[in-house]
Order: structure tokens, then C-alpha cells, then sequence
């Protein structure tokens, strides 16, 4: 199944793109997310901890496992600076 | 293409994510309402310096429908905490020139109070918690901001985190909600 990943910021400064599209085994969860991106991007290996993801427009709390499903969408969220 | 741009309006609330410049006047024209007795308003603004350094300009790239969506949230979120007649943020992207706003903030109530909190929690909230990022360009360099208020939230999810797994302690301290009272 393949799910949409966006980047933004130093994310998408890292990974040289602004979305990307990553097919992974039916079943995965969000914990599938990170190595899968960081093979495809290693670059994105720099921002170390300090970055959330959402899923579907919301935050993952951190170290959660959400069930993925085909068509998601998904977000690398460095540290936000908005105001 | 991804929009560059949202709003969304719900009720009382109302929330926008744009590339145009900001008109504070607009944001309060929305909040109107007979019962306010108050109008309480914030904007963020460019500044030129940072850390003694000239800033030339700061440039915005927001997750756009998500961003709208904690910014009606956070509209959401003050009216069920405070007595609100209305409650309104629009957050600029792209570049902002020093002096130019980057975000504003109006609430409406019929005590001033009410306002005055709302505002001052939502702007807090908004550093911690809405997908928008900034880059600074200064003399001599460019750098991603990173909010404080964002960091605290993250040690604050991370300890929580920690807590549900140890399961409840006999004399786990109180957690405050961060941002409020700052």
C-alpha cells in the first residue's frame, strides 16, 4: 500500500523534496515510517530527535504505533517556529 | 500543488492561513458582536534584530491545511475556556519584512478579562502547537527558527509519555498545560 509522506522546513530542505510517495507492507503502522524514509532519504538522519509526525493532519504522540492504510497522509515536523 | 492558502470558519471561530499581507482591522471585524463589552488583539510582527544581529527579512512555510485546522482548533479551545463572542487568527507565509505582521490574533467578550487571557493563551499555544515554520535571513547567514514554547510541549508529551508507561505513581506532581499564566 502507499502512502503520501510531506516534508516542510529543515525536513524538506534535507530530503530535497516536498512530498514523497512510500509503499510499505499492508499492516504497517507509523512505526514502519522512519526507517522506510530514512533508506530512501538518509539525509533526513540530521535532524536526529527533534521531530514529530503527524498522521492525517494530526500529531503522533511520541513513540506511538498507528495503523497505516492505503492513501494517508503523512508529515515530518521539525521544530515548528510559527508566531 | 498544495494550496497556499485556508480558511476555515465554525461558529464563533474563525481561522486563516494566507500569503497576503494582514489587516488587523479585518480580524476584528470578525469578532464583532453587540454582547462585547471587549476587544483584545495581538499582532507579531518582524523585528530587525536578533541576537544582535541585522534580520533582513523572516520567510513562513506552513503545513497549510493542518496549520488552519490547530488554528480553529486553538479559536475552538479559548471559547470553551473563556466567555468569547468570538475568537479570530490568520497567520501570514512567504516572506514578511521587518515591521510587517506575521500573525494576529482577535477576541471578543463581554468582559475584558476574557479577552485579555484568551489572546495571550492563543498566541502562546500557537508557538507550541501549529505546524508554520520560520526562516531567518540576517546579515551574513539564514537559520530555521525553533519556539521555545514548541520545545516545552515536547518535554511535556515525552514526560507524560514516560508516566503512562510507569503507570501511576503514588505521588506523580500535578501537570500543568503549558502556555497559560506566562
Amino acid at each position: 500500500m502507499e502512502v503520501r509522506v510531506l516534508f516542510f522546513a529543515r525536513s524538506r530542505e534535507l530530503a530535497g523534496a516536498s512530498e514523497a510517495t512510500l509503499s510499505l507492507q499492508p499492516g504497517s503502522t507509523t512505526a514502519a515510517l522512519m526507517p522506510h524514509l530514512l533508506e530512501q532519504f538518509p539525509q533526513l538522519s540530521e535532524l536526529g530527535t527533534s521531530f514529530v509526525l503527524s498522521l492525517n493532519q494530526e500529531y503522533l504522540a511520541p513513540g506511538e504505533a498507528q495503523p497505516l492504510k492505503a492513501g494517508d497522509e503523512v508529515a515530518v515536523i521539525p521544530p515548528i517556529s510559527g508566531g | 500543488m498544495a494550496a497556499d492558502r485556508a480558511v476555515l470558519r465554525e461558529g464563533r471561530c474563525y481561522a486563516e492561513v494566507t500569503p497576503d499581507p494582514l489587516h488587523l482591522q479585518r480580524l476584528v471585524e470578525l469578532v464583532v458582536d453587540d454582547g462585547a463589552g471587549a476587544f483584545a488583539t495581538f499582532t507579531g510582527t518582524t523585528r530587525n534584530t536578533f541576537q544582535g544581529k541585522k534580520t533582513e527579512r523572516l520567510e513562513y512555510e506552513a503545513y497549510v491545511p493542518m496549520a488552519a485546522k490547530k488554528l480553529l482548533e486553538l479559536c475552538q479551545q479559548a471559547c470553551a475556556r473563556w466567555q468569547l463572542c468570538g475568537a479570530a487568527i490568520a497567520h501570514r507565509t512567504g516572506v514578511v519584512h521587518v515591521g510587517e505582521a506575521s500573525v494576529v490574533i482577535a477576541c471578543s467578550s463581554p468582559h475584558r478579562r476574557d479577552a485579555l487571557e484568551a489572546c495571550h493563551w492563543a498566541i502562546d499555544e500557537l508557538k507550541a502547537t501549529v505546524p508554520i515554520w520560520k526562516k531567518e535571513f540576517f546579515e551574513g547567514g539564514e537559520v530555521w527558527k525553533e519556539n521555545e514554547e514548541w520545545r516545552a510541549e515536547q518535554r511535556r508529551l515525552r514526560d507524560e509519555g514516560e508516566q503512562q508507561r510507569r503507570g501511576p505513581q503514588p505521588a506523580a506532581p500535578q501537570q500543568q498545560h503549558g502556555g497559560e499564566g506566562a
